[in-house]
């Protein structure tokens, strides 16, 4: 299993897109590991520059309708090969949304209110998640700040993120 | 209680429910490009995997750069040509014989009322226009349709669209479904089949459809869906008539994937186009759209007529009609790309080409070409494209560049302008 844990990196928009994520003039690479300097290079989101920001992150808070757009998978593989594992956002598209998981990794749905105060309590300063994934239980925390967050995960969504992905799961059983 | 057309087809090609809400259902057809199934081809064989559930029912193309621009584009190509020769993979379309995936395939007579279709692509919703459930994938659920013949998803609801009215002489199936995005948003059909019905669908041609269906996935739906009748028989004939005696035994066939009237839907709504104008977008996302009155006068430097959404024969002759003994304007350059071989063909065959050449017009060989600018037809950084394409995100054609969506009418009419202009000004 993948690991979830980590410092997060906030984007505050909605309707991110896969072209954002990850231009079209990259997808002639057939290794993941190749898409690594070009994560989020045409995202222009102000305060946000993707040569210094990215580094270190584990996990993205983001809008509603994340990761719209094209239903390629270099999207979460930019993003997994740049050590971000998890995205939790007010709403995903579904393409993304299903390849986050089949890649073992996670694209979590939070509330629009519960994203807000993420952003408001959080965002612009250092803030890591821990993820407990018996409970459902997201621990934020910035300094003294900490925040727990309930959510959940259907029972499909978690044993993809147990077995490792879709691949596996579906040798398996089909 | 009645079922919706997704709900019919899914119950018919139920492999398992491994939980509640998620269907694994088997696949009619794997449709594969150059771009998103390389990976999956070499993820297979690194897993010691590099099968294929069933050669017949794979079908794949090299559409999205070619010819090859460099060595990279090139080794894709070769990744899946080698790949389709290895697993005697017999509908594999390489250069001099391909056409973007998605208005190729249908040519080809490979999908049926009733399929259920993946791809590696988003625009794959296309193909609902026959009554499939068509929805794009990651490479992922990919691989395991190549390798497996099953894909896995939420049972979807359906939304029932009522197109109704009579749309205005001028207004295309692209003008009803930008406004159509417009009014459901860029999210508004996630996770929901858009079922297009009433007596504007009905009177539309496949071409048509196929548009309409082509961007439901700009307002987030798994697939676009139309209801089968005498128009999608009349399309898949020469492909069909052995197996059924007649039209209308086909017909009949057909008709089992019809809705219940008691069907259940997520939501439903009547949309009327009798007054519609013809729509243009103008900002970084599909749903942002206005009329091309209102944007009229903006200045564009490039006009791109092609791709999967109106790169087909009657999207070229409209256009076609328009730029008659016309030329484009000096200000602005101008690339049609006819989506398939035999379109071109067609075109060529009945002047067509030759009044886009004598116009100004660059005609490329069939490609998705500038549409996601990966090849040609790349905007410069504050350059500005009208296009009958179908995303305009930001970057999508070129770092920098501003793509207006519009229908082959209004790209014409712009043309011959330098600027937005309604085809009704030429
Ligand atoms: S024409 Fe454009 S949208 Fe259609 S398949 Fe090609 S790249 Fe995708």
């Amino acid at each position: 299993m993948k690991q979830f844990n980590g410092k997060v990196l906030f984007l505050d928009r909605s309707d991110i897109n896969t072209d954002e994520i990850i231009p079209a003039k990259y997808l002639t690479e057939i290794t993941k590991q190749a898409l690594k300097p070009y994560l989020l290079e045409d995202l222009f989101l102000e305060g946000f520059d993707p040569q210094t920001d990215i580094k270190g992150c584990s996990v993205v808070v983001s809008r509603d309708n994340f990761g719209c757009g094209s239903s390629r998978e270099h999207a979460p593989w930019a993003f997994e090969v740049n050590g971000i594992h998890m995205v939790i956002a007010s709403g995903f598209a579904r393409i993304f949304h299903q390849n986050m998981f089949n890649c073992g990794m996670m694209a979590v749905e939070l509330e629009d209110q519960v994203i807000d105060t993420l952003f408001q309590t959080f965002a612009g300063k250092e803030t890591r998640v821990e993820v407990d994934l018996n409970q459902f239980l997201f621990t934020f925390t910035s300094g003294s700040l900490v925040k727990k967050i309930e959510f959940t995960l259907s029972d499909f969504a978690l044993s993809l993120v147990k077995a490792g992905g879709w691949v596996e799961f579906a040798d398996k059983n089909y | 209680m009645g079922q919706t057309i997704a709900e019919k087809i899914f119950d018919r090609h139920l492999v398992d429910k491994p939980f509640r809400d998620v269907c694994v259902i088997s696949l009619d057809a794997v449709f594969c490009h150059e771009i998103t199934t390389p990976v999956a081809i070499n993820d297979l064989a690194a897993r010691n995997k590099d099968r294929v559930f069933d050669a017949s029912k794979i079908k794949a193309v090299i559409d999205h750069v070619t010819p090859a621009k460099d060595s990279k584009t090139a080794m894709q190509g070769k990744i899946l040509r080698d790949w389709a020769r290895r697993h005697s993979i017999r509908d594999f379309f390489d250069i001099g014989r391909n056409g973007v995936c998605h208005a190729l395939f249908p040519e080809k007579g490979f999908v049926r009322p009733g399929y259920t279709i993946i791809m590696g692509d988003s625009h794959t919703c296309t193909h609902g226009a026959f009554g499939a459930f068509a929805a794009g994938v990651g490479s992922t659920d990919l691989e395991v349709g190549i390798l497996k013949g099953v894909c896995s998803f939420k049972k979807p609801d359906s939304i029932k669209i009522n197109i109704a009215g009579t749309p205005p002489s001028g207004v295309y199936a692209k003008d009803i479904i930008l406004a159509l995005i417009a009014r459901i948003g860029v999210n508004g059909a996630t996770n929901a089949v858009m079922e297009f019905s009433g007596e504007v669908v009905d009177h539309m041609d496949m071409d048509q459809r196929m548009t309409l269906c082509n961007m439901a996935v700009e307002a987030g739906a798994t697939s676009g869906i139309c209801v089968p009748d005498m128009h999608t028989v009349d399309y898949l004939w020469p492909f069909i008539e052995k197996d059924f005696s007649s039209k209308q035994a086909a017909l009949k066939a057909y008709q089992v994937y019809c809705p219940d009237d008691d069907a259940v839907y997520r939501d439903q709504m009547d949309f009327h186009v009798s007054d519609l104008e013809p729509q243009v977008t103008f900002g970084f996302r599909p749903d942002q759209v206005k009329t091309v009155s209102e944007m009229a006068g903006t200045k564009i430097d490039q006009v791109y007529i092609g791709s999967c959404t109106n790169g087909r024969f009657q999207d070229l002759a409209v256009a076609a009609a328009i730029l008659k003994n016309k030329k484009i304007d000096d200000s602005v350059r101008c690339i049609v790309s006819p989506a398939t071989p035999d379109i071109y063909t067609r075109a060529l065959e009945s002047g067509i080409i030759r009044i886009f050449m004598d116009a100004g017009f660059c005609v490329t060989n069939p490609t998705c070409g500038a549409c996601l600018g990966m090849s040609n037809g790349i905007l410069a950084d504050g350059e500005v494209c009208a296009s009958t394409t179908n995303r305009n995100f930001n970057g999508r054609m070129g770092r920098g560049g501003m793509v207006h969506l519009m229908s082959p009418a209004t790209a014409a009419a712009s043309a011959l302008t330098g600027r937005i202009t309604s085809a009704a000004d030429c």
